[in-house]
């Protein structure tokens, strides 16, 4: 033991995306030695993914746009789940941290004044996303790593921590690998942030990266935290299918924005028939409606394609199941018979581009096989939403990680503000707490030996299970039963099959040595994913209703009773507890946005 | 088209040392070396070491060598071989070996080090930045890049010279210091850290970085030269260096 590697910091942020990296600048700046610990290359996040842009009420555009409206498409999006605190903080603070990444260096797109141009996106009001071209997650990366890396905040690249350590019922450091060497390090703090992102590998259809494995979450659970709105998965209506090289590569909605329409395997335009009695005073009731509406959108109601992300990723997987799919499992986006070549090349160049690119495919020619793809979970580690902070002293979560913020469904942009202004908030809250603290928790050895072995224990295996094998049949699991359109019984199914994953996870085995091992590095993350896949599962059968990024076949609708209330999960035995609870009270002020 | 069964060779080793191992493998239709990497990893090699995150020419983390060439290999078509042609991938070759297709990037992140963070004018707070997008759009082609380390694994200055690591940041890290010396708010002068710091003066403009940047950005002809005639000015032209200097607040408009 006495030859591990060892460090101490006040604050570790486990993550380098943007919530970690916002988070580790602001403990930095506040006297805090911190440090970053990350699984891959500095600036390989994630992050760099997001595409439309930052949710900020600057009213740059729209000079009448405020943290008021913000916060309320806010909580009307999350379909009033959110908790309110939480949605009222990321409205008031999200201008200023967008305009504080200019100050680091960031270069956004500008309006004819000079200042941050701000762009239209579903669900909100006002144009109000901050962006730069269609790479917003890039440039916000690029800035915080430039910004970390000038302060000289110490970065552990390519690191995996595998869990967190305690000291009773405080936090006292995380045990984890060198992802190089597979040699052990363990990290001495007393305030742990994790910023590690979503779930969306235990799902065979995702735009999420390999690091999306739910570490966060496990570690949380399995140090004492719970987690809360789990059930609430958010697929992205249209995503790649097909090629292979392009699989999960989600679509934006400006291609159905710019005219394409979603067929079925028979040729039909199906959308008109998912319009919901709430959409239908606002949606076009033929096509010729739906397409002079392209042109003057005065006297047309739009085209049901543009419905709300749910709406469109019901439907697409109705028809699916129909079997009324396209030759790979999805329907058809044709955008090629709609528009002229010239026309698309000029108002999508990057999709045009990047699926030429990456798979041949030109888009001004052949339709595309997209499906619902897994693209964000709205559930996470419950915190304090001032402080970030979990129920496990010292230990705070930021980011898509956490939970609360977006209730049951997420507008498009708040994810991107929200890794900035939660960032800042836990690594401001962590580095206070562990700078008042009078004696700080200790590392257990019996904890880190225990770690040790177990993350070694698949080379003791012998003739046992292929981890890249498990990972699949997860992943089909919950694809299919605990997917975009849930019922009760698919999920009841998908708890009877969890067990027997949990099983083959101690058969995992594993070839060669420890030095950059994938397969290792995969059997450590498994164990992980199926621990989420069941709270996932779990919540999904008990919230027998559909709202936001839940959607159950056999309780379609949404109920007034489960408007009130959180699912919230936690570790039990070797297994997963569910209970409910209320929605935290919604000050008068605040209420009285709602009334319009 | 339909599957077929492909001959792949992928270099594996580590710091000590390593060989071409010879798979044969299964190819669908269209997929990229990528997915067939990951193939022989799921069926063949599990411990098989290689970096990738976003699976979509985003993030820069898959680079390596493809029958030589170094691309991404997450843009590289099978569509692009024939079916009976052997394909080699290797790990890029200007930085050391970790194992298998994964190197040793860490002379990238001291570079960057070196690099001066943006230095806005003194006392500009957040939220009065005012800019003309015709003036963001020649720095915003610079941050289009995703530090896949492509340029600087093809850049001779590096790639054959390890000695030269030394003094030479590389094209992507010069790239970052003319981003800055054009960003229309930046008020340090970028050309001495270029120079002296960075070793601007050892780039002799072959152009082998631009011909290899997966996003297209024109690294020498739009960052490089620029920069080194900025460099020039300076030196060869010291009154209009003077001038530059007292009319400070409009410096680096040109």
């Amino acid at each position: 033991m006495s030859e591990m590697e060892r460090h101490a910091y006040d604050v570790v942020v486990i993550g380098a995306g943007g919530s970690g990296l916002r988070a580790a600048i602001e403990a930095h700046e506040q006297g805090a030695k911190t440090a970053i610990v990350c699984k891959s290359l500095l600036g390989k996040a994630h992050t760099v993914m997001a595409e439309g842009g930052i949710a900020a009420a600057m009213g740059n555009v729209w000079e009448q746009d405020n943290w008021q409206v913000h916060f309320r498409d806010t909580m009307r999006g999350g379909k009033m789940l959110n908790h309110w605190r939480m949605a009222q903080l990321h409205a008031q603070e999200a201008p200023q941290r967008v305009y504080e990444l200019e100050t680091w260096g960031a270069l956004f797109d500008r309006t004819k004044e000079g200042k941050i141009s701000q762009r239209d996106f579903g669900g909100h009001r006002y144009a109000r996303l901050a962006h730069v071209g269609d790479r917003t997650g890039l440039e916000m990366i690029r800035t915080l790593q430039q910004r970390a890396v000038s302060l000289g905040i110490d970065v552990f690249m390519e690191c995996t921590i595998t869990e967190l350590l305690k000291d009773g019922d405080r936090i006292s450091g995380a045990f984890g690998y060198w992802r190089e060497s597979g040699r052990f390090i363990c990290f001495e703090a007393p305030s742990v942030i994790l910023a590690t992102g979503g779930i969306g590998k235990s799902f065979q259809i995702t735009s999420n990266s390999w690091e999306y494995t739910g570490d966060g979450h496990a570690m949380a659970m399995r140090a004492g935290a719970t987690l809360v709105n789990m059930e609430f998965v958010q697929f992205h209506p249209t995503g790649m299918v097909w090629p292979p090289s392009v699989k999960g590569i989600l679509i934006t909605e400006s291609v159905r924005g710019e005219g394409g329409v979603l067929r079925n395997s028979e040729g039909k335009r199906f959308m008109f028939d998912y319009i919901s009695e709430y959409f239908k005073h606002e949606t076009a009731d033929s096509e010729e409606e739906a397409d002079r509406w392209y042109d003057d959108h005065v006297n047309n109601r739009r085209p049901p394609e543009l419905l709300p992300r749910d709406e469109v990723a019901r439907a697409i997987n109705a028809e699916i199941k129909a079997g009324r799919g396209s030759p790979h499992g999805g329907v058809f986006l044709d955008v090629a018979s709609r528009r002229s070549a010239e026309d698309i090349k000029r108002r999508l160049p990057s999709m045009y581009h990047q699926f030429k690119e990456l798979a041949d495919v030109d888009i001004t020619a052949e339709p595309m096989e997209v499906a619902p793809t897994c693209h964000y979970v709205m559930g996470g580690v419950e915190v304090d939403p001032d402080s970030a902070q979990s129920l496990v002293p010292g230990l705070y979560a930021a980011g898509e990680v956490a939970g609360g913020m977006h209730g049951s469904n997420r507008l498009g942009g708040n994810s991107l503000s929200d890794l900035l202004v939660f960032g800042k908030r836990a690594g401001e809250y962590a580095a206070s707490y562990a700078q008042g603290l009078t004696d700080r928790p200790k590392v257990d050895d019996g904890q880190v030996s225990g770690a040790g072995r177990e993350a070694l224990a698949a080379f003791e295996v012998e003739d046992g299970e292929n981890p890249y094998t498990l990972h699949q049949d997860l992943q089909k699991t919950m694809q299919s039963l605990a997917g975009i359109i849930r019922r009760g019984e698919d999920l009841q199914e998908a708890l009877e099959t969890l067990p027997s994953y949990k099983e083959r996870l101690d058969r995992l085995t594993v070839e060669g040595n420890r030095q950059y091992n994938p397969g290792w590095h995969l059997a450590l993350d498994l164990k992980n994913m199926v621990l989420v896949s069941e709270c996932l599962a779990k919540a999904a059968l008990e919230r027998t209703e559909s709202r936001g990024g839940h959607t159950r076949e056999d309780f379609p609708g949404p109920d007034e009773g489960w408007g009130k209330k959180n699912i919230v999960c936690r570790v039990a035995g070797d297994g997963v507890d569910i209970a409910t609870q209320p929605l935290p009270e919604m000050p008068d002020d605040l209420k009285a946005l709602f009334e319009e | 088209m339909a599957s077929y069964q492909a001959k792949f060779q992928v270099w594996r080793g580590d710091a000590s040392g390593g060989a071409f191992t010879d798979y044969d493998v299964e190819v669908n239709e269209g997929e990229v070396v990528l997915d067939i990497i990951h193939r022989i990893q799921a069926t063949q090699a599990g411990d098989l070491a290689v970096r990738w995150n976003c699976k979509a020419g985003k993030c820069g983390s898959c680079s390596a060598e493809v029958n030589g060439k170094p691309r991404l290999t997450c843009m590289t078509r099978m569509s692009t071989f024939s079916q009976e042609e052997t394909i080699n991938v290797s790990p890029i070759r200007a930085f050391p070996i970790i194992k298998d297709l994964v190197t040793d990037v860490s002379f990238n992140y001291e570079m960057a080090k070196k690099v001066q963070a943006f230095t806005p004018p003194e006392g500009l707070q957040p939220g009065e930045y005012r800019m003309q997008q015709v003036d963001v759009e020649r720095s915003q082609e610079f941050r289009k890049c995703i530090e896949c380390f492509l340029c600087q694994n093809v850049c001779h200055v590096i790639r054959d010279h390890e000695e030269n690591k030394q003094h030479f940041a590389g094209p992507r890290f010069l790239m970052q210091a003319a981003e800055l010396e054009m960003h229309p708010l930046d008020t340090a002068d970028r050309r001495q850290v270029a120079e002296e710091e960075l070793g601007l003066g050892f780039c002799n403009i072959t152009k082998c970085c631009t011909e290899v940047c997966p996003e297209n950005i024109h690294i020498t002809d739009n960052a490089l030269i620029p920069l080194k005639e900025r460099v020039i000015d300076t030196k060869y032209d010291p009154l209009s260096f003077l001038w530059r200097k007292f009319k400070a607040p409009d410096a680096k408009r040109r």
